[in-house]
């Protein structure tokens, strides 16, 4: 039967790391859509650090007069209802999407791996129990869930980055489990227990290893679908709060001025499409480059 | 196979009791006093000690729950907060606009993206497979919220928006899959056999990759559930997408555990019939 092949692949581990790293950049170089991913990463990532150089003044500070004007060589994205430049506004946005992502994988990870781990490892009641509170909050979808969870605690970007989190566990904790399953037999993890090797020992140094693959991959195709989520929920109204220039809820208070300025519903638009893609690009560039036997 | 239906059937109680937990929980989780706030800020302690025995929250959590449970197996969801209707009564009104809405992008996702997964996998790494591949991407990162602005507001466009998502996932799915099982044995065979090429395509490469296929058309009409809250909001569609996007914005708790309890039901049947469709789509699945 045909298998499902959406989770890679895990590998032994491999005592050449550096010669693996050399292949895998190697792979990474020829394939031109993720170079185009990780070098619009780079922008993002350096726009955040630079923003208050590249666009000094605050974002958030109203100027009317300015109101909804189209683009011009000052304002080169034109400006928002209050006055506000957009690519000022975007600009200070990538901080927050960018630390919203890096949060969600933040969450994602130190949950979701020690779970994994254990479920895997140790298998019977605590794999039992662990499994069924994973089925139960994949039995919703991540945007749901995290749509959910952030009703209760309430809007702000710490809320975002708990409630995205959070529906991003299940997914680690699946991924983890599977490749514990697949490689608690094999003959070094054997040995390992034969000589007395503690059981943390093992994870750490033998079976984590084999995980991180997998890891790296889901890490980048999730800060992309971290930054769509939160954008979602500041587009909703429940996400990022205004005044604060996040994509999504700079969307949302755009929606009202569509006919007469569309420009400011545009480009925020294309800066969450560019965000999003760019970690799609290289999460799909580095599952080929890391796993031959993988291809999408 | 009878056997299977009913063990696959029973596996899903779990998972609901899960969701009923989650639910209640959540409800516990809720920031201020429910009692507090019913009663109002000019209310005595003994007004507010009233309302709290009304509404059992001075029962133990295991009685309260038992309530809750007991109320949601007779598919009691309370009211709502806004409207005073019952919320099942509200859901219901909705149900069918959302169901249609997800029906129609499924077939329009399903209409578009295995044809084109089935050409990208045929011709690997020519160009149409590149801009296939391409287009996928681009339609996996792109804001169905922002597309459907852009889109503007007609009536066809919530569907075609919604999915924009979904296709993107068929078609890569159906391209690694066909991929696989057009490098297979039996493909050869059937070509060697001097079969024509649509044949062995159709016949016997697709057909062999039709589960995970058909995993990924179950998987992303929950991914339409969700975009369906965004996508109705854009479009004002009178879904359950827009009542949970409403009742959110009014804090109408009552009715949100209602409709994110449903879209949780619906994701869970979907699966569950997906899961029946493998037994008879393939011949080897037998569950004993």
């Amino acid at each position: 039967m045909t298998e499902i092949k959406e989770n890679p692949v895990c590998h032994p581990v491999q005592r050449v790391a550096e010669n693996r790293f050399r292949r895998v950049w190697a792979k990474l170089k020829r394939n031109k859509a993720a170079l185009v991913g990780a070098f619009l990463i780079l922008v993002y990532v350096l726009s955040a650090f630079t923003a208050p150089v590249l666009f000094p003044g605050n974002p958030s500070a109203p100027n009317l007069i300015k109101s909804l004007e189209s683009p011009t060589f000052r304002d080169p994205l034109g400006t928002d209802e209050l006055g506000r430049s957009i690519l000022g506004r975007i600009i200070y946005g990538s901080r927050i999407s960018l630390i919203i992502a890096v949060g969600v994988v933040l969450v994602g990870i130190v949950f979701g791996i020690p779970l994994g781990l254990i479920s895997g490892y140790y298998g019977g009641k605590i794999d039992f129990g662990i499994q069924r509170i994973t089925d139960t909050m994949l039995a919703f979808p991540g945007f749901l869930l995290a749509l959910a969870l952030v009703s209760v605690l309430g809007v702000g970007v710490k809320n975002t980055v708990i409630s995205i989190g959070i529906s991003m566990v299940p997914l680690y904790i699946r991924l983890v489990r599977g490749c514990v399953l697949s490689v608690r037999q094999e003959d070094y993890v054997e040995a390992a227990r034969a000589v007395g090797t503690r059981d943390v020992v093992i994870l750490a140094r033998h079976i984590l290893p084999n995980v991180m693959v997998p890891i790296t991959v889901q890490t980048s195709l999730s800060m992309g679908t971290a930054i769509l989520f939160a954008a979602g929920l500041g587009f909703l109204g429940i996400g990022v709060q205004p005044p604060t220039p996040e994509w999504g809820a700079m969307l949302g208070s755009a929606r009202s001025y569509l006919f007469n300025a569309p420009h400011v519903a545009t480009f925020p638009g294309i800066a969450i499409f560019l965000a999003v893609l760019s970690f799609n690009l290289l999460g799909d560039g580095l599952r080929d480059a890391l796993d031959p036997r993988f291809k999408i | 196979m009878f056997n299977y239906l009913i063990k696959r059937l029973l596996s899903t109680i779990p998972v609901l009791i899960g969701i009923s937990l989650l639910l209640f929980f959540m409800l516990r989780m809720l920031p201020g006093d429910p009692a507090q706030v019913l009663a109002g800020q000019m209310a005595t302690p003994q007004e507010i000690e009233n309302i709290r025995h009304q509404l059992g929250l001075d029962r133990p959590i295991y009685e309260q729950y038992a309530v809750y449970m007991s109320h949601l197996v007779r598919f009691d969801l309370g009211r709502s907060a806004r409207t005073q209707n019952p919320v099942t009564v509200e859901i219901w009104a909705r149900l069918p606009n959302t169901i249609l809405l997800a029906v129609v992008a499924i077939t329009l996702a399903c209409l578009f993206g295995i044809p084109a997964g089935i050409i990208s996998a045929v011709r690997p790494y020519s160009w149409i497979d590149y801009l296939v591949t391409m287009s996928a991407l681009f339609g996996i990162s792109m804001p169905v919220f922002w597309l459907g602005l852009m889109l503007g507001q007609h009536v066809i466009l919530p569907s075609f928006t919604l999915a924009a998502f979904v296709v993107a996932f068929i078609a890569r799915m159906t391209r690694s899959t066909m991929l696989e099982t057009l490098s297979q044995d039996f493909t050869t065979t059937a070509r060697s056999k001097g079969l024509k090429e649509k044949v062995v395509v159709v016949k016997h490469a697709l057909k062999n990759a039709l589960i995970p296929i058909i995993t990924v058309v179950g998987l992303q009409f929950g991914s339409l559930l969700a975009g369906a809250v965004l996508t109705e909001t854009v479009f004002a569609w009178p879904g359950l997408g827009r009542l949970l996007y409403d009742s959110i914005s009014a804090r109408d708790y009552p009715m949100i555990q209602g409709v994110i309890l449903i879209f949780g039901l619906l994701y869970i049947f979907v699966n569950l019939v997906v899961d029946f469709i493998y037994a008879f789509v393939d011949p080897r699945i037998r569950y004993d």
